[in-house]
């Protein structure tokens, strides 16, 4: 089973994620992360499933998951190219707008040296590209002791504290 | 001058120490190029032509003498003795060893310095004017405002990706714009409400390059303790919306041109509405401590008057001279700004070496509270200099080769290093500017010209900013070869009349450049009225007359 790392520590991955899914075919059975679309789509027969997440590709607006985040098993959030950071504003839309506090999970190209970047964005699951050494990766939550900004995981920004 | 807290150490210590450990990966072969690249590039590293370039950050252009001495030993250290000025206030060298360059930033670290985030597609320096707090029309000074944006901009989790690079450039003066800030992807002009409370207009959109714009305002009052909140909500819709398929259609001044820029202010607004009263609302505290880090030094009370100053100009014209070109008023009486001019012949412009940038040191060390600034228009200034120390000044700059008195003048040219050095360019720039400066070295014509911004872009992507010239040079590939396009009336500089350049007709061989140069300034000469500049006389008798004129023989 792939490898996961979730919470900062390295998981097995037992979701399947379904890339493509014909219009009217059947959702897989068993833990399925499908795409958002198809779940909307499809809602009626998929809410009553607790073994269902959706993933949203980076074109698609995280407003799509509005009515829905609290009926998935988990969100993910596709980076179909490590340089395409859209991801990092939705992450943020769906965690501190729709208050969602499930699992967060940042699929795709993600890369050792993003995971900083992703987990202050509010993820905190990452399927890292499989040729990434999973191990060494686990350093890249490390990368900084403090931030000026405030982000998803921390609201307020270094200057208050500054402050006092 | 901002001065490094143990947070500030902390995390350009982490970053130097993270950057080490990514080369080190990328040459063990656990980065790919591909993957290495973004990484390097938001480390300034570029890999050019000759060797790899690092441009170094200077945060809205200020410099420490200490700083400036260890930018004269990295030059000289890891470098082939030189350094280059870039036109967003940075430096930059163009010989360092990929493997050299952690050692290089551990260095730079050493003096609150460091690379960050000075190219990639992530908000870059934040520039402004070098004459912030010491010249005459500024609403506040703009400097404790370019520090709150850099440290939010730095290393901002969210923006760490954008679709493009994005600049943004803070103007506080009501009557002149040294940063070309309009020509931004955002530009923030520091105003007062009807109450006398600081704020900014936002203006989003402008940018050079392959579609060069001039930005639009979306807001004519943004109270100052929102401008992070503000910001964010700008850049979020920007991360979002902005194109990501074509690169030249991925700046956001497309984006604003496409949407209209009403349109992007009320995506922006309703952005903000959610995040206006966050915790990165700016604090009354805040502000009044980071304006307490750009706080007047020890002036003397002097007489505006000096009279040894008086003396030294009746006596010395080639003193009088530069200082009626180069010296700039202060708002303290006694005493004065002085820049000291990069550009000479058998020099690139901007290019400075170790040897001068310990003289610029010793100078500020000696005239000016120990610093300097770097400018737009890629000089020095001495921003505190005593008006009855100009003349010293004045005789060891000469000494150092940086006292040519064309501040503003046709020489006092922007120029991007072109070809010789840049891999992205179509052409060279560097000896262009060169024959120029050899044609017109006649200061009594020069000063006769008056002010005339002349640009020199390698390539498209206006580095140069050849668009906002008045005369403006553009490197052009013709089937491999290289051509070079001319554009007149283009400005800025001053507040609310920047334009962009329009093109003059077809492109010119690299040997005609500077005769077409001459024709275009003899039309001027003929043409212009009374103390009327170049750009004025363009205004008024339009493009034609020089078109006509520039092509007549060749037909």
């Amino acid at each position: 089973m792939p490898k996961l790392i979730k919470n900062r520590a390295i998981v097995e991955d037992d979701f399947v994620l379904v890339t493509t899914i014909e219009e009217g075919a059947d959702a897989p059975e068993g833990n399925v992360i499908l795409p958002v679309q198809y779940y909307l789509d499809n809602r009626d027969a998929l809410a009553s499933r607790d073994n269902v997440a959706v993933w949203l590709e980076s074109d698609q607006p995280a407003e799509l998951l509005n009515d829905i985040h609290q009926e998935v098993a988990f969100i993910a959030v596709n980076f179909p190219k490590f340089a395409d950071g859209r991801g990092y504003s939705y992450a943020r839309l769906i965690r501190e707008r729709m208050n969602y506090t499930g699992e967060l999970r940042a699929i795709g190209d993600v890369l050792l040296d993003q995971l900083h970047f992703m987990a202050r964005c509010g993820f905190d699951s990452f399927a890292v590209r499989e040729d990434t050494d999973i191990e060494e990766a686990l350093t890249g939550f490390e990368a900084f002791r403090y931030s000026y900004q405030a982000a998803n995981d921390n609201p307020s920004p270094l200057f208050r504290k500054r402050l006092g | 001058m901002y001065v490094y807290d143990e947070y500030d150490h902390a995390i350009i210590q982490d970053r130097v120490k993270q950057y080490r450990d990514q080369t080190r990966r990328y040459f063990e072969g656990k980065l790919s190029e591909e993957e290495f690249l973004p990484l390097r590039l938001q480390n300034g590293l570029y890999v050019q032509r000759m060797a790899p370039m690092l441009r170094v950050a200077v945060p809205y252009g200020m410099l420490a003498s200490k700083q400036i001495r260890k930018l004269a030993e990295i030059a000289r250290k890891y470098d082939k003795g030189y350094a280059h000025f870039s036109t967003r206030q940075n430096l930059q060298f163009n010989w360092p060893e990929l493997a050299d360059v952690p050692d290089i930033l551990q260095e730079l670290a050493d003096v609150e310095m460091h690379a960050v985030q000075t190219s990639g597609n992530c908000i870059r320096n934040t520039t402004t004017d070098q004459f912030a707090g010491v010249c005459t029309g500024e609403v506040e000074d703009p400097r404790p405002y370019c520090e709150i944006i850099r440290q939010w901009s730095t290393f901002h989790p969210e923006f760490a990706f954008l679709p493009r690079k994005f600049k943004i450039a803070v103007n506080a003066n009501t009557e002149s714009d040294r940063s070309a800030t309009d020509v931004h992807d955002i530009s923030l002009h520091l105003v007062k409400n009807a109450e006398g409370k600081t704020g900014f207009r936002v203006v989003v959109g402008g940018g050079l390059g392959r579609t060069p714009i001039i930005g639009s305002a979306i807001r004519d009052y943004l109270p100052a303790e929102d401008l992070l909140t503000y910001l964010e909500a700008i850049i979020r819709v920007y991360n979002q919306k902005g194109n990501r398929l074509n690169k030249y259609k991925a700046r956001i001044k497309i984006l604003v041109k496409a949407l209209t820029p009403a349109k992007f202010a009320e995506l922006v607004e309703e952005e903000w509405s959610h995040i206006k009263d966050s915790d990165s609302k700016l604090t009354p505290e805040l502000l009044e401590k980071m304006k307490s880090y750009f706080t007047e030094p020890a002036y003397e009370a002097l007489e505006d008057n000096s009279p040894e100053f008086e003396a030294k100009l009746a006596e010395s014209k080639g003193f009088a001279n530069w200082v009626n070109r180069n010296v700039a008023q202060h708002k303290k009486p006694g005493y004065a700004i002085a820049t000291l001019s990069i550009k000479r012949p058998g020099h690139a412009p901007g290019d400075v070496t170790d040897v001068q940038l310990d003289k610029i040191a010793d100078l500020a060390d000696q005239y000016s509270f120990g610093e300097a600034r770097t400018t737009h228009e890629q000089n020095i200034v001495l921003a505190d200099v005593k008006k009855s120390d100009l003349f010293a000044v004045w005789e060891a700059a000469k000494e150092a080769g940086f006292a040519t008195p064309n501040l503003g003048l046709l020489t006092d040219m922007i120029c991007c290093p072109g070809g010789d050095y840049c891999a992205l360019a179509n052409a060279k720039s560097i000896p262009v500017a060169d024959e120029i400066m050899r044609r017109f070295d006649d200061l009594d014509y020069l000063h006769d010209l008056g002010d005339l911004d002349l640009n020199i872009s390698g390539c498209m992507n206006a580095c140069g900013h050849h668009h906002v010239g008045n005369i403006g040079i553009l490197g052009v590939d013709k089937k491999g070869e290289e051509f070079y396009q001319i554009s007149l009336g283009g400005d800025s500089g001053k507040l609310n009349t920047t334009a962009i350049g329009k093109i003059l007709g077809p492109s010119f061989k690299r040997d005609e450049v500077v005769d077409v140069l001459d024709k275009i300034l003899n039309i001027y000469v003929e043409n212009r009225q009374e103390d009327e500049l170049f750009i004025d006389t363009f205004k008024r008798i339009g493009m034609e007359v020089f078109k006509e004129r520039v092509y007549a023989k060749a037909n």
